[in-house]
């Protein structure tokens, strides 16, 4: 981990917009089995950030390798590829006032083409593609702006209902400058009738919601006879103002 | 009308699944070779200055079973109370410490093992500190929002008395769950989900 000194820019130390929790998937959603057993169920304990909170890791790019962001390469054997159809995945990580958040650390993995994991606990009868490891990782520019190369995941069946399938999906988890950002979600694809179906989307409890999730085929930004292009922007915590408040210096 | 505020909504969270570890730690789940090392696995090396400690973590369920599928991530403070981070403005931190450690739990046993050091108190707001504490982020298949919570250290009786967010805990039966005990050199952690011994969660 290095922190990159950028001696023009202050750091933002404000404490971040409160979270609407009715926007995100609440902890107990029985349609999703898992949750039962694992969601809180007293009362969170509201508090504004502290320093503990907002402050947090951040990445340089020196830790990055060449094939971080090439889910397509990263894993294969030397002049081989992973099977299945070629993506680029771009967009930007804003935050809620619409600003580019820069430096923001973004890893993500999926499924290969046919939906099979590579894991020990997968036990889906969808074959290993030798040539795909499924993680990958990278960090945002200046602006917020951030790509990858991958192939389209398959959808998969899992375990909940008797004859549940995830839609096709990209997992990503994505660090900003503070902890309190700290977020874990998933890209799915435009026009894939399974999103509406799955008991995991549908934790999430407002369309519109589940709308901001799903990446749209982009035909200007794909490399023609090699990958399509979807874009998806990713929303962190907004910072509020702390021009006004008092400051921690000095303690 | 009225003029629009022009803000967004942060994305939605999803669960982390419970393959988790492909993209977070992949060394660990058997996908060796794409990163060098797991992120997150050394905070510390031999010139990182303060009490060297071990922290013991699990994640129990509703049936008060271990998950062996979770994954954790601290941050902390470091010795002087100081944290690595570029939103820090109080001084430069210990540029051996990371403050920022990644674990998945044990597939077998549902345990991890934070080796860190003890970290220094930090301001709450001006003149006011609270006790030395290790910020919580809990993932896993089942959650469906990331659980935030803090560790306390049972050996820091005063300041824990003391701590102002400790003390914004109105049910006062609940304080323990956030109070790691001491064995020897390691604290013990156990985060429940549910029940009695429901940790407190924070909004925050
Ligand atoms: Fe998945």
């Amino acid at each position: 981990m290095s922190i990159d000194p950028k001696p023009n820019r202050q750091p933002e130390i404000g404490a971040f917009f409160q979270r609407d929790r009715s926007w995100h998937p609440p902890a107990f959603t029985p349609g999703y089995k898992t949750s039962v057993l694992r969601s809180p169920q007293k009362a969170l304990l509201s508090l504004d950030n502290t320093i503990s909170e907002i402050t947090g890791p951040v990445f340089g790019h020196d830790m990055l390798g060449e094939l971080d962001n090439d889910l397509i390469h990263n894993f294969a054997k030397p002049g081989e590829s992973a099977i299945g159809e070629r993506i680029i995945v771009y967009g930007r990580v804003l935050d809620e006032r619409g600003k580019g958040v820069p430096g923001a650390l973004l890893e993500f993995w999926q499924a290969n083409a046919g939906g099979r994991y590579r894991h020990k606990k997968e036990g889906y009868i969808a074959a290993l593609d030798p040539n795909f490891g499924g993680c990958g990782r990278t960090i945002t520019d200046e602006d917020g702006s951030y790509a990858f190369r991958s192939i389209k995941p398959g959808p998969y069946p899992w375990p909940n209902g008797v004859n549940d399938w995830r839609p096709a999906h990209i997992h990503f988890s994505v660090f900003g400058h503070g902890f309190a950002q700290r977020l874990i979600t998933q890209m799915y694809f435009e026009g894939d009738p399974l999103i509406w179906l799955c008991p995991i989307v549908r934790t999430i409890p407002d369309r519109a919601a589940v709308e901001t999730l799903i990446a749209a085929l982009d035909m200007q930004a794909t490399i023609p006879m090699d990958a399509r292009a979807y874009k998806f922007d990713i929303v962190l915590r907004g910072r509020r103002s702390s021009v006004f408040e008092n400051r921690l210096e000095g303690n | 009308m009225v003029q629009s505020l022009n803000r967004l909504k942060e994305s939605p969270s999803q669960t982390a699944g419970p393959y988790v570890h492909i993209g977070l730690t992949p060394n660990f789940c058997g996908i060796p070779g794409v990163f060098e090392k797991d992120l997150g696995t050394d905070m510390v090396n031999d010139k990182t200055m303060g009490e060297r400690i071990t922290v013991r973590a699990r994640v129990l369920d509703g049936t008060g079973a271990p998950l062996r599928d979770a994954l954790i991530e601290i941050w902390q403070a470091d010795a002087a109370g100081l944290y690595n981070s570029p939103t820090e403005i109080r001084g430069a931190a210990d540029p051996n410490f990371t403050g920022w450690g990644r674990k998945a739990t044990d597939m077998v046993s549902g345990e991890c093992l934070f080796e860190t050091i003890k970290p220094g108190r930090v301001p709450y707001k001006p003149g006011v500190l609270m006790a030395p504490h290790i910020t919580f982020w809990i993932v896993a298949r089942g959650i469906n929002l990331g659980l935030q919570t803090r560790m306390y250290f049972a050996d820091e009786e005063q300041a824990n008395a003391d701590d102002p967010v400790l003390a914004r805990i109105e049910h006062r039966s609940r304080v323990p769950t956030l109070i790691a005990a001491r064995l020897d050199d390691v604290y013990v952690f156990d985060i429940h989900l549910q029940g009695d011994k429901e940790t407190v969660f924070f909004d925050i």
